[in-house]
């Protein structure tokens, strides 16, 4: 095991994780006018529904799939799914999910780099998200490819470990579980954590502020003196 | 029974010359930032027309307000929570920034630094969201004033609706009024109820609603939920924005800007009590027609005892209570039943009512003669149609907005008698059911409209949630969301913009 590997697969997750943790925290306590979603879509509405819609739904089934697929303990879902059997799943959904994330993000670059008044409006940092999420959805695309070679999951079940291995916070473990499998799914976890890392100073935020509270709160609120 | 208290207001169509003063003394003090340029706390439209933003009253294009379910329940027109949520990444029901109005601003420093040249140098238009020329403007915030752009195009107006409106495209039956408008700060507000953060809040004391800056996200479902379109969502801080009814004056007992600006002296300000429990089932009410009458049972009579009492007990101040009593909302929406909600088919029950414009007579010949000092024409052979005002203030029923002008007639009338001719012509005061009481009072507020009279506003007691005075000392005041920022640090972590510098087309700066 190289020191690169141990430093970015072993240490680097913990360097993200606490810039994510304290850098969200602060910026929600003394910066909350910064907090938003950010939408551009009143200056563009054109094109902007599809092009939304398809990011966003790919990007949240990616994502769930991604959060069960390597957290849930192999003791937990062999009751339900074969290891190769649930990697041929995860290929899948995966792939249909990430193209469809593709299609949108890659609209999404073109509008906001085509419409004069999406474009006067965008900040680097808005830039610097697309295109990391570009480049990171090319990545897991990329990776089923490799995938295809080994249908057997055994190395799902080295990700799945490396991810156990992170949020149980055994690093050096960690950075073994992952030294053996392809340059891609490296590439991909590094740009992944990045993108964690950026997450507090850029507009994704507005994802922790999902409104899921919408669906049980009284239509009306008023507020006391 | 549970009261609270609302500052309501009421706005004098008949005597509105459309100046535009209250839309510009407005602006200069909320909306002249870079992100809401385009946005009109308050504006007012040239009726009939499409208006601001575009063909805002169209519920069945925009879907703003209520909606009455089979089941007897009200749910914003957006949809249900689900609905609203599932819009999240794209709103279908936003309107674009063309809707509105693409905003300009000239080229001024042209002038000073162009070359010496053969012709004149002129400030060419500059747009100021994109910062690029701007050829051609296409539309504005008031692009109809005084019936600009062809009838064609103003008829879409949806007050038309079950009317024969072709006739009014005509140069001799043309008509039209102006309509000044804001936020409505509705007691059954739709941008509260579609706001997925629950940012959006009403107060308790005084039925402000207001938006939480710290709180909003920017989910945009407000804008559609309004059916007046009175929520802005600025570009630039990425927040929705609204008219705050001028809270911090409100608290000491000031008028808005809006209205202390009013040139024609149009605008009223009044405490009205009602009762919170009522409002979910009057705005439940089946029939649109009967939501005005409905809304009405809403507020409460200041001078009963028991509702005195009751108001003391849910923590309605003395002062409050007092100025309901005064209250010149409360004598022209209740008492004389002169003012009109706007729109109440909405379901939102608003706040901000409206005296119907009176006009010339269509046509002598149908005209009638009525009380003793001159003649009075029959209210059907007004100008303005009927129709058209009801479809405006009471869903399309005629009759209140007949009383209410015939009342405002009648009151002219006896004025006239008494000052022309000397008589007290009290018979056409009574074919209007009203009293010399009344009319006289009437009088004074319409016609005279003293500024103590038109503004009734008990101060705020902000003094009691700030339990320590002494700590407050030199606070900041108005301030953009970040603790008492001012915005003017030069390094921000996050990447927030800042408000109260403009970014697309840079200040002017000289260096010698």
């Amino acid at each position: 095991m190289s020191n690169l590997n141990f430093l970015l697969f072993g240490v680097y997750p913990f360097i993200v994780a606490a810039v994510f943790i304290v850098g969200c925290w602060i910026r929600y306590d003394r910066e909350p006018y910064s907090w938003k979603a950010d939408s551009s879509q009143m200056l563009d509405n054109k094109g902007f529904s599809l092009a939304s819609n398809l990011f966003h739904i790919g990007v949240i089934f990616v994502l769930a799939g991604h959060f069960v697929g390597l957290l849930t303990p192999e003791s937990i879902y062999h009751h339900f799914i074969s290891t190769p059997h649930k990697q041929l799943l995860a290929m899948i959904s995966g792939g249909f999910f990430g193209i469809l994330c593709l299609i949108g993000v890659i609209m999404l670059i073109l509008r906001r780099q085509n419409n004069a008044r999406v474009k006067a409006n965008t900040r680097t940092s808005d830039m610097v998200v697309l295109y990391a999420l570009l480049i990171q959805v090319c990545l897991g695309l990329l990776t089923i490819v490799v995938s295809a070679q080994h249908l057997d999951g055994s190395v799902m079940v080295l990700l799945a470990n490396w991810a156990q291995s992170i949020v149980t916070l055994q690093g050096v473990q960690a950075a073994e579980m992952i030294a053996p499998v392809s340059i891609v799914y490296k590439l991909h976890v590094f740009v992944g954590l990045t993108l964690i890392m950026i997450f507090p100073f850029t507009r994704l935020v507005h994802v922790i502020s999902a409104p899921i509270k919408y669906l049980v709160r009284n239509y009306q609120i008023v507020r006391q003196r | 029974m549970k009261i609270r208290s609302q500052i309501g207001m009421v706005l004098n169509l008949d005597k509105c010359i459309g100046c535009h003063t209250c839309s510009i003394t407005c602006k200069n003090v909320w909306t002249s930032r870079e992100g809401v340029e385009y946005a009109w706390f308050n504006n007012v439209e040239t009726k009939p027309g499409i208006g601001y933003p575009k063909e805002w009253e169209n519920q069945d294009k925009w879907n703003g307000g209520w909606q009455r379910k089979s089941n007897g329940e009200i749910q914003p027109k957006i949809g249900g929570k689900y609905r609203v949520l599932a819009s999240i990444f794209a709103n279908p029901d936003l309107p674009a920034i063309d809707d509105y109005y693409e905003p300009f601003d000239y080229d001024y420093q042209h002038l000073h630094t162009a070359p010496i040249v053969e012709h004149q140098p002129t400030a060419r238009p500059r747009s100021v969201i994109s910062g690029k020329r701007m050829e051609k403007i296409e539309w504005g915030p008031n692009w109809e004033e005084i019936l600009g752009t062809e009838f064609e195009k103003r008829s879409k107006d949806k007050n038309f609706d079950n009317m024969q409106k072709q006739m009014y495209g005509e140069f001799e039956n043309t008509f039209m009024m102006y309509l000044p408008r804001l936020c409505e700060h509705c007691l059954n507000p739709a941008c509260v109820a579609s706001c997925p953060s629950g940012a959006i809040y009403k107060r308790e004391e005084d039925g402000i609603v207001l938006i939480d800056q710290e709180k909003c996200r920017g989910w945009r479902m407000c804008i559609s939920g309004c059916p007046y379109k009175k929520i802005y969502y600025n570009w630039k801080s990425g927040k929705s924005e609204k008219c705050i009814f001028c809270y911090p004056r409100i608290e000491a007992g000031m008028p808005t800007v809006c209205s202390e600006t009013c040139v024609g002296r149009i605008r009223y300000l009044g405490v009205l009590l009602y009762d919170a429990d009522k409002i979910k089932e009057v705005a439940a009410t089946a029939s649109e027609q009967d939501l005005y009458q409905k809304q009405l049972e809403v507020f409460l009579d200041p001078f009963d005892p028991a509702v005195i009492e009751q108001a003391r007990r849910d923590g309605v101040a003395d002062s409050v209570i007092e100025a309901a009593q005064k209250s010149p909302v409360y004598k022209m929406a209740m008492d004389w039943k002169l003012a009109l909600p706007l729109h109440p088919e909405y379901r939102t029950l608003p706040m901000v009512w409206y005296i119907p414009s009176l006009s010339p007579i269509q046509n002598a010949v149908q005209a009638e003669t009525l009380g003793k000092a001159g003649v009075i024409p029959d209210i059907r052979s007004l100008r303005i149609p009927l129709q058209y005002l009801a479809n405006l203030l009471t869903a399309g029923d005629k009759e209140p907005v007949a009383k209410a002008l015939e009342r405002m007639l009648a009151m002219r009338a006896y004025k006239r008698a008494e000052n022309v001719e000397g008589l007290e012509d009290l018979e056409v005061l009574e074919q209007v059911g009203l009293t010399k009481k009344q009319a006289d009072e009437m009088y004074r507020y319409l016609a005279i409209a003293n500024y103590e009279d038109r503004y009734v506003i008990p101060s705020g007691h902000r003094e009691m949630n700030v339990p320590q005075a002494y700590g407050e000392k030199s606070g900041c005041g108005f301030t953009f969301g970040n603790g008492c920022s001012d915005g003017h640090n030069g390094v921000n972590m996050f990447g927030g913009k800042k408000i109260t510098r403009r970014d697309v087309i840079k200040t002017v700066k000289l260096e010698e």
